[in-house]
Formats: structure tokens, C-alpha cells, sequence
């Protein structure tokens, strides 16, 4: 199980990435890609809108389960992985083989990167799947 | 939650472990579209053994199932399986199941056997409802916990099984089998049944016989490519075809009927649970019905989405749905009012404020390549 140390993950499987100071990447980690298996389909429909933490921002299809994705910190999306979605290269296979890299799937412009701290750490997460 | 005879070859083999009606079981092994197409195409492999079987023995065991089933047990000879149903009483299904007629050489003068194979989660439902109506001179056993059961499905079945075996398997017709001697085991019953629509063999032994037969036939498999497949795959392959899930397309508030299983009700056989509702309800006419449906968004259907006709009245419910691995579309089963059941009816799916757009399609989705 790929864990990778310098991400927070929430309890719903998604994990976060800091960079440029405010600006947090967002996209689900390899536990909830293999849990789900191959992925047929992602889609976000909330560009440009300011959610708050813990509300869904998209959904994404396996063959066997549709799960709902959920903002792990407040702010507006203000950038959709064009290379998964419909819109772009519709290839949505790209968060199973790469989860924490080119699977990656909003950027959140963080309105209160305070929730930060309150998410989980690598050994935190560990402990939550293992 | 229990183990099958095989749960720790899946758990060696990597695979992916979920509880499914109280047993430890394998969802997926590699990726569910690999095990499915290797199913389509080649072989694939499935542990069952969590599937009940009953032995119904006695001077009057085929008048005990003709009683507790809708198909017509009469029809069944020596060596024949059937698909069949328990109707409950009150127009819906205790289950479904399949019934073999099995050879009389355990039997005394004048008696008859059959097997009954349900569903994992029925078990104890099904022994009670079959037993409780038991007022005929005929014995049921309970032999679940000691039987194993395998699937080996997809076009290449026979040339992983043949080597194994010297009873000529291409001359088991569908929904027939024989017992004999497979991988050094005695006694196997070698069913030509299958939940896949790729063809194959079911095999049933017991428990401690059945790991022997697995390894055998995936060392016979082993140059055409064998793979384990998982309830993951054994889904969209059922669905693909069309086959209704106990639980999910039928239960106990579904009647035959409407799920389209009015080939497995015979009403002219003479007397059985349910029978005077069912005529009555084919009287009248079935208000809904059970239906395919291809889906031309890309979000999937799920079991519980509320279904739809044009002006945004809610129809139906669906019952099953998935990504169909084979058509590269999501498809789904769910029941609508009966005016919308035509083939090339347009509906609609609602999902979270959504509605997909999605056509009444003749089944089975998947007709071959």
C-alpha cells in the first residue's frame, strides 16, 4: 500500500497536496483505487464553485460502485484533471495506475488551510486501513 | 463470517476479500474486467461453495418439490437439472434455485432423489419454508456445510476438464449432468450449468475433496490461461446475460411473473404453493415488469435508483446495474410500469438530481462477439 509521507488523507480516502503556499491538490488514494478497481468514469461539475469542507464535489464510477468525492478542506475548485474527465483525455484508468501523481483531481483554492491540521497524516491514515 | 473449502487458496492467491451472505469470499483476484473477459473468451474459475444444496429423498420426494416449486419437476429424468423457484404464498419468491434429479442407485425401491441448490443467504430461510410444508414421505438433508462447489465457465471449460476426466463431457447437454470420476475424485457431479452465458461445467464434492479438484484444473488450465474470477465478475457476466440476483432483480415482494420467469411457473402441472395467486395475477395481467435497460450517460446504474418516464413521473426502480465490461456501457435490470416495458422505451434514471438518459433493451445485453 502506497502512503505516501508528506500528503494529509481524510477518512473518506482522499488525500491532500499543499503547493504554492495556498493552492491544495486533491485526489483518492491507492487503498480507495484498488477498493473500487478500474474506474469507467469521473465527474466534477462543481469548477468554479466555493463548497465546504466535507461537501461532494464529484463522483467517480467502477463497475461494481459509485462513490461520491468529498472536498477534504473548504475552498473553490478552481482546477478539474482534464486528462480523466470527459471534457479532456477521458481516461479515468489514470487514477488507478497513478493515484498520487497524474490521477490527481481538483485543485482547491483553500478559503481556511487551518482545516489542514485537522486531517489525517500518513501513520494516522496507515492505521485507518490497515 | 464463515470460510469455504478454498478461502485460504483466495486469500494466498492476493485476493481482494468481502463477506457476501456470511462468507469470507473472493470479490476480485487481478481486475474484475480481466477475470471477466478471461471468462468470455477463455476459462475462468469460481469458489461457489457457499451455495446451498439439500438432498430431498423418499417414496414421495418429487411430489414434496413439485409442491414447494413453480417449474415442473415431473419433466425432470435422471441426469436433468432445472431452473426453478420457491413462490412464498403471497405472490412474491422465497428464492430460486436449481434442481437436479439425481440417479436412484442411493435410493430404496420405489423412492426418489433430488438436489436442491440455493442461495448462500437463503439457507436457513429456504430449510425452514421447504421443511415446514414437508408433509409428504420424503426425508431432507441439509448437506451445505459439507459440499464444495466450483465453477469452470468460458468456451475452453471442456479442454481444461477433459484431460481430467474419462467421461465424455462434450456429450453432457446444457442443463444436464452426470457423476463420475474427475481429478482422481470419486462421486463428483459434473453439472454442463453455469451463471455466466459463456459455457462450462458446475462441479460439486465435498469439502475436503474440492481444493484437490481446483488445483487439478487450474494445472490443466495453466497453458490455456486459466485465471480465478471473482463475485465481482460472476456479477457483470449475470448481468450481461440478463439473469436475475436473489436480492436484487427478485425477493420476496417480486412475482414471477413480473420478473419474467413465467417459463419457470407451470400452472397446468396441478396444485403448488402459490399457484391460485399466480393464475389469478396472469388473469388480470402484471402491472409491472422486469426489464433491461442501456444506460447512454456514463454515470451507472445502482440498485434503489428511481426510474422515470419522459414528463418526470417516477415508473420504477432499478435493480441491478453495472458497467457491462463486454458493451463498454453501463446497463442495468429494474422493474417499470408494464406501458413502459416495450423495447426501444425511452427512460429515464435519477441519480442525486440527475436524470440519465437511458432505453428499454431486449435481454440478454450480451448476444457473443
Amino acid at each position: 500500500m502506497n502512503i505516501p509521507a508528506d500528503l494529509k488523507y481524510t477518512e473518506d480516502h482522499e488525500w491532500v497536496r499543499v503547493e504554492n503556499g495556498n493552492i491544495a491538490v486533491v485526489g483518492i488514494t491507492d487503498f480507495a483505487q484498488k477498493e473500487l478497481d478500474e474506474l469507467v468514469y469521473v465527474e466534477v461539475e462543481t469548477e468554479g464553485e466555493t463548497l465546504s469542507q466535507g461537501e461532494e464535489f464529484g463522483t467517480v464510477e467502477a463497475v461494481k460502485t459509485t462513490s461520491e468525492l468529498f472536498m477534504p478542506v473548504s475552498g473553490k475548485v478552481v482546477a478539474v484533471n482534464a486528462k480523466l474527465t470527459s471534457d479532456g483525455d477521458d481516461d479515468p484508468t489514470l487514477v488507478n495506475r497513478d493515484p498520487y501523481g497524474d490521477g490527481w483531481i481538483i485543485k482547491v483554492e483553500m478559503t481556511d488551510p487551518d482545516e489542514l491540521s485537522g486531517l489525517l497524516d500518513a501513520d494516522a491514515y496507515k492505521k485507518l486501513v490497515d | 463470517m464463515k470460510n469455504t473449502p478454498l478461502t485460504e487458496k483466495h486469500i494466498a492467491l492476493g485476493a481482494r476479500m468481502a463477506d457476501f451472505a456470511g462468507y469470507n469470499m473472493p470479490i476480485t483476484y487481478s481486475s474484475l474486467k480481466e477475470e471477466h473477459f478471461n471468462v468470455r473468451r477463455n476459462v475462468g474459475v469460481f469458489d461457489v461453495s457457499h451455495m446451498g444444496e439439500f438432498i430431498v429423498r423418499g417414496k414421495e420426494a418429487l411430489n414434496l418439490v413439485q409442491w414447494v416449486t413453480s417449474n415442473d419437476a415431473a419433466k425432470l429424468k435422471t441426469g436433468d437439472a432445472q431452473y426453478s423457484c420457491l413462490p412464498n404464498g403471497k405472490g412474491g419468491i422465497v428464492d430460486d434455485l436449481l434442481v437436479y434429479r439425481l440417479p436412484e442407485d442411493m435410493c430404496a425401491e420405489g423412492e426418489q432423489a433430488f438436489m436442491l441448490v440455493v442461495n448462500a443467504a437463503n439457507i436457513e430461510k429456504d430449510w425452514n419454508w421447504i421443511s415446514g410444508h414437508n408433509r409428504f414421505d420424503t426425508r431432507l438433508i441439509n448437506i451445505s456445510e459439507e459440499s464444495g462447489l466450483i465453477a469452470v465457465q468460458g468456451p475452453k471449460a471442456v479442454d481444461v476438464l477433459q484431460p481430467l476426466t474419462d467421461v465424455d463431457l462434450k456429450a453432457i447437454p446444457y442443463y444436464n449432468f452426470t457423476k463420475g470420476r474427475l481429478a482422481g475424485v470419486d462421486n463428483v457431479l459434473i453439472s454442463a450449468t453455469g451463471y455466466t452465458g459463456a459455457g462450462g461445467f458446475e462441479l460439486y464434492a465435498a469439502n475436503d475433496r474440492i481444493s484437490r479438484i481446483w488445483d487439478a484444473v487450474f494445472e490443466s488450465g495453466k497453458p490455456l490461461g486459466i485465471l480465478p474470477a471473482g463475485l465481482g465478475a460472476r456479477d457483470t457476466l449475470r448481468l450481461e446475460m440478463g439473469y436475475c440476483l436473489y436480492g436484487n432483480d427478485i425477493d420476496d415482494e417480486t412475482s414471477p411473473l413480473e420478473a419474467g420467469l413465467g417459463w419457470i411457473t407451470k400452472l397446468q402441472k396441478g396444485e403448488f404453493i402459490g399457484r391460485d395467486l399466480m393464475l389469478r395475477e396472469k388473469e388480470a395481467g402484471i402491472r409491472r415488469k422486469l426489464v433491461g435497460f442501456t444506460v447512454e450517460d456514463r454515470r451507472v446504474p445502482r440498485h434503489g435508483y428511481e426510474i422515470e418516464n419522459e414528463a418526470g413521473e417516477n415508473i420504477g426502480v432499478v435493480t441491478s446495474g453495472t458497467q457491462s465490461p463486454s458493451l463498454d456501457r453501463p446497463i442495468g435490470m429494474g422493474y417499470v410500469d408494464k406501458a413502459y416495458a416495450a423495447e426501444g422505451t425511452a427512460i429515464g434514471i435519477s441519480v442525486g438530481g440527475k436524470k440519465l438518459s437511458a432505453t428499454v433493451t431486449k435481454l440478454p445485453f450480451y448476444k457473443g462477439e
